[in-house]
């Protein structure tokens, strides 16, 4: 009371909303004179118009070529021709030709491009320069109908939910087995999430790079799992706080927590395959959804491993409890396919990837203690061992799908 | 199959690099949505691969260039011979005298495209400049451009008229500065086809921004009269990465196929082909449905060979003659194809075209679907 009182008299007894206005209204007062007049003392510029265009998106269709382009250069760019492998081409520009800051526009260029070459399409821009996209194999872009989103969904059902499924069933193992065990299967959980975390994070990077600078790129990644991370922290506090009440922390919160750090993985993982499907850069063999499946199958594992039960309050989850775990962390799969073959965008992806990122390093920091030894150690020769067998796991299963 | 290598990595590498929507757009268009209503108007060309529409061949989207922009017009230089003035020296001999001012132009090399070109008078190609063998020539060269340049002929004269940077500096030769001005002065030989071009260095940046011409010297006793032109087959390095964006005959990229090239039928047509083509080692002329007499360098009289194509390296030359027997549009093109498809396309026009059933099958091989006034002359 004091020293509120004492600050008030100190700035004339403005009260404290006052102040924290006074320099924002300063901020637009500045800005609107030095815009008004021009920026003063400020050269247009030292040198020509730069001109950034990213391509977004590309759609096939028999006869077209369809490029969806966003300006993130500073400067507005007009784009004057298009060229398919070295051969102007006509087209016209659902957006205009000329693209503002951050707007785009889709152009759509006749060229009668043949199922399975590769292409290069050269937009040429008033000034002269140009903006390539490659087109590595070209096929069809599947129509968006029921049909495609009902194949879409069975791809993330069989690359998802049911390995995760099948991994579950290793539940009366995990019950089984003796009490030793529950540090080395939370060791390899923790393995395994480690390894997942870092595959997303580097596919993450690596679709950043072609998105957008302007939307950030790279940071995206970072800011995507920044915040992943403290939401579920927070989220994570307010259940203890509520849960605090009816006892510790449970086996089946952990493999929740779990289930939801895969799931988020899983939606980047749906992403890339559906965005892949659609672009015809995924041939949807057998072999590989096999391979798919193998590899999301220990993640399966990685949810039931927590339900050995240290404290146990929660006995037994029902059957429909892990059926609803399995949905969690599979699910998504379905999501991201769906949205990486209709409305895949980098910068979208960077992002999600991120907060598949973040979701898992969080889970990792929750699992973590449980993979304590008697003197509180964590890192000690099971877990050590649990944690390598969790990464070889995913690493060796991620070359069944390494065609 | 075993040619399209998956992997995890790749997979998700191909998916940025051509991310997809499968139906964000066909939606929009599907519905009538797309701003452009053209877009919803997928047009037929009645033939070539079938569900291709609208791609007879390369060719331009959109309206033409701005030719009074640009100062010039590749219809008219097509038969702009530059004679200079004329007067008689003490000697007897005949004095030709032109001025060439070496002047900065934006200029528009496919429609839309804008090109900080370098040029003489004003236009690329610079003026055809034209006398007879034997005649004294004295070329008074301006330059005001921000740039150092020279006229460099091909010709035979002594070394302070050759237009080379660091020769005869002292007497005001060699390279021109900003503001200064320089007179080339030799007689008029051998006659043939020639060029001039700016020789100062970098000297493939300074050519290829525009500053060259064709050079013609005609024999004494003349050539048989015949509708002559003017071709110089060049292209822009538009983004300045050393490979050329659009190619041309004359500048502005598919301008004949826009505009065909009027000829009569049975006439003698001569055509002055010249090479400046800087970045790519080679260029070609190829003529449709005809055949034609090649002269070298035009510096015989007797044709070396009767052909449909010839190939020419840079600053090489020739001179064409050729008449056409039955009406129709023909095309000719570089037979490099990859420079016919990117702006070195035209037509020749023979007879009325309103008479022609060709003209039909130029509208529909040249159509620019999209606003273009492919086809029409």
């Amino acid at each position: 009371m004091e020293a509120t009182a004492h600050a008030e008299r100190a700035s004339g007894g403005l009260p404290a909303w006052a102040l924290g206005l006074i320099p924002l209204a300063l901020i637009a007062a500045v800005v609107s004179v030095f815009a008004l007049l021009g920026g003063p003392g400020l050269d247009d510029r030292t040198g020509p118009p730069v001109e950034e265009l990213s391509v977004e998106q590309t759609v096939l269709h028999p006869g077209t070529i369809e490029l969806t382009l966003r300006n993130d250069g500073p400067d507005p760019v007009e784009v004057a021709q298009v060229a398919v492998n070295d051969a102007f081409a006509p087209f016209s520009a659902s957006g205009g030709r000329e693209i503002g800051r951050l707007g785009s526009t889709t152009l759509r260029v006749s060229y009668p491009w043949i199922e399975g070459e590769a292409y290069e399409v050269r937009v040429l821009t008033s000034s002269g320069g140009t903006v390539d996209a490659e087109i590595p194999v070209a096929t069809e872009t599947p129509a968006a109908d029921l049909d495609f989103y009902g194949l879409m969904a069975l791809l993330g059902i069989y690359v998802g939910v049911i390995p995760v499924g099948l991994g579950m069933l290793w539940l009366p193992f995990v019950r089984r087995v003796g009490a030793g065990w529950i540090v080395a299967l939370m060791a390899f959980t923790v393995g395994l999430l480690a390894f997942l975390a870092i595959d997303a994070g580097l596919e993450g990077l690596e679709i950043a790079a072609d998105a957008p600078a302007a939307f950030g790129g790279a940071t995206l990644v970072f800011t995507g799992a920044l915040v992943a991370y403290l939401l579920l922290a927070a989220v994570d506090v307010h259940l203890r706080r509520r849960s605090d009440a009816a006892g510790s922390s449970s086996g089946l919160y952990l493999a929740l927590l779990v289930a939801l750090g895969i799931g988020l993985h899983n939606l980047g993982e749906g992403l890339a395959i559906g965005s892949a499907y659609a672009t015809g850069a995924l041939a949807l063999g057998a072999f590989l959804v096999v391979g798919f499946a193998i590899h999301n199958t220990t993640e399966g594992l990685a949810i039931v491993a927590p339900l050995r039960g240290g404290g146990g309050v929660s006995a037994r989850p029902g059957l429909g409890l892990l059926l609803g775990l399995g949905v969690l962390a599979g699910a998504p799969a379905v999501l991201g396919a769906w949205i990486g073959a209709a409305a895949f965008d980098p910068s979208l992806a960077a992002l999600l990837f991120g907060v598949g990122v973040g979701a898992i390093a969080r889970v990792i920091v929750q699992i973590a203690p449980s993979m304590r030894d008697r003197d509180g150690r964590f890192l000690h020769p099971v877990s050590v061992a649990g944690m390598i067998a969790g990464i070889a796991a995913l690493y060796v299963t991620g070359l069944l799908v390494a065609v | 199959m075993s040619d399209r290598r998956l992997s995890r990595r790749a997979l998700l590498g191909a998916a940025a690099t051509v991310p997809a929507a499968a139906g964000l757009h066909s939606l929009v268009s599907g519905s009538g949505l797309g701003a452009d209503s053209a877009l919803a108007d997928p047009r037929s060309n009645g033939g070539g691969h079938s569900g291709h529409d609208d791609f007879a061949h390369a060719s331009f989207a959109g309206r033409t260039v701005d030719h009074r922009a640009n100062g010039f017009h590749p219809t008219e230089l097509l038969r702009d011979f530059d004679y200079g003035t004329t007067r008689r020296l003490a000697s007897g001999r005949l004095l030709r005298e032109w001025t060439i001012v070496a002047q900065d132009k934006e200029i528009e090399v496919a429609p839309g495209v804008k090109y900080e070109a370098w040029t003489y008078n004003g236009r690329v190609p610079g003026p055809t400049l034209r006398a007879s063998e034997g005649e004294r020539l004295r070329i008074r060269f301006v330059n005001s451009s921000e740039h150092p340049h020279t006229m460099h002929f091909h010709g035979i004269h002594p070394a302070l008229m050759d237009g080379m940077p660091g020769i005869g500096e002292r007497q005001g030769a060699g390279q021109i500065e900003p503001g200064k001005s320089f007179s080339y002065e030799f007689d008029a030989e051998p006659f043939g086809l020639h060029l001039y071009h700016c020789h100062v260095a970098p000297l493939a940046a300074h050519i290829a921004r525009g500053l060259y011409g064709a050079f013609i010297v005609d024999p004494k006793r003349g050539r048989p009269e015949a509708d002559e032109m003017v071709i110089v087959m060049n292209g822009f390095d538009t983004n300045f990465d050393l490979s050329n964006e659009v190619y041309a005959a004359n500048t502005v990229g598919f301008h004949y196929v826009n505009e065909p090239i009027k000829v009569r039928r049975d006439e003698l047509v001569r055509i002055y082909l010249v090479n400046v083509l800087e970045y790519d080692p080679l260029n070609s002329f190829h003529i449709h449905a005809n055949f034609f007499q090649h002269y070298p360098t035009g510096t015989s009289l007797e044709p070396s060979e009767y052909t449909d194509t010839i190939v020419q390296g840079q600053g090489q030359r020739s001179i064409l003659e050729l008449k056409f027997p039955f009406d129709g549009d023909y095309m000719f093109h570089a037979h490099v194809s990859e420079f016919a498809e990117l702006g070195w396309t035209g037509f020749f026009r023979v007879g009325d075209p309103s008479l022609l059933s060709g003209a039909a099958a130029t509208a529909a091989y040249c159509k620019l679907p999209w606003g273009g006034n492919g086809g029409r002359a």
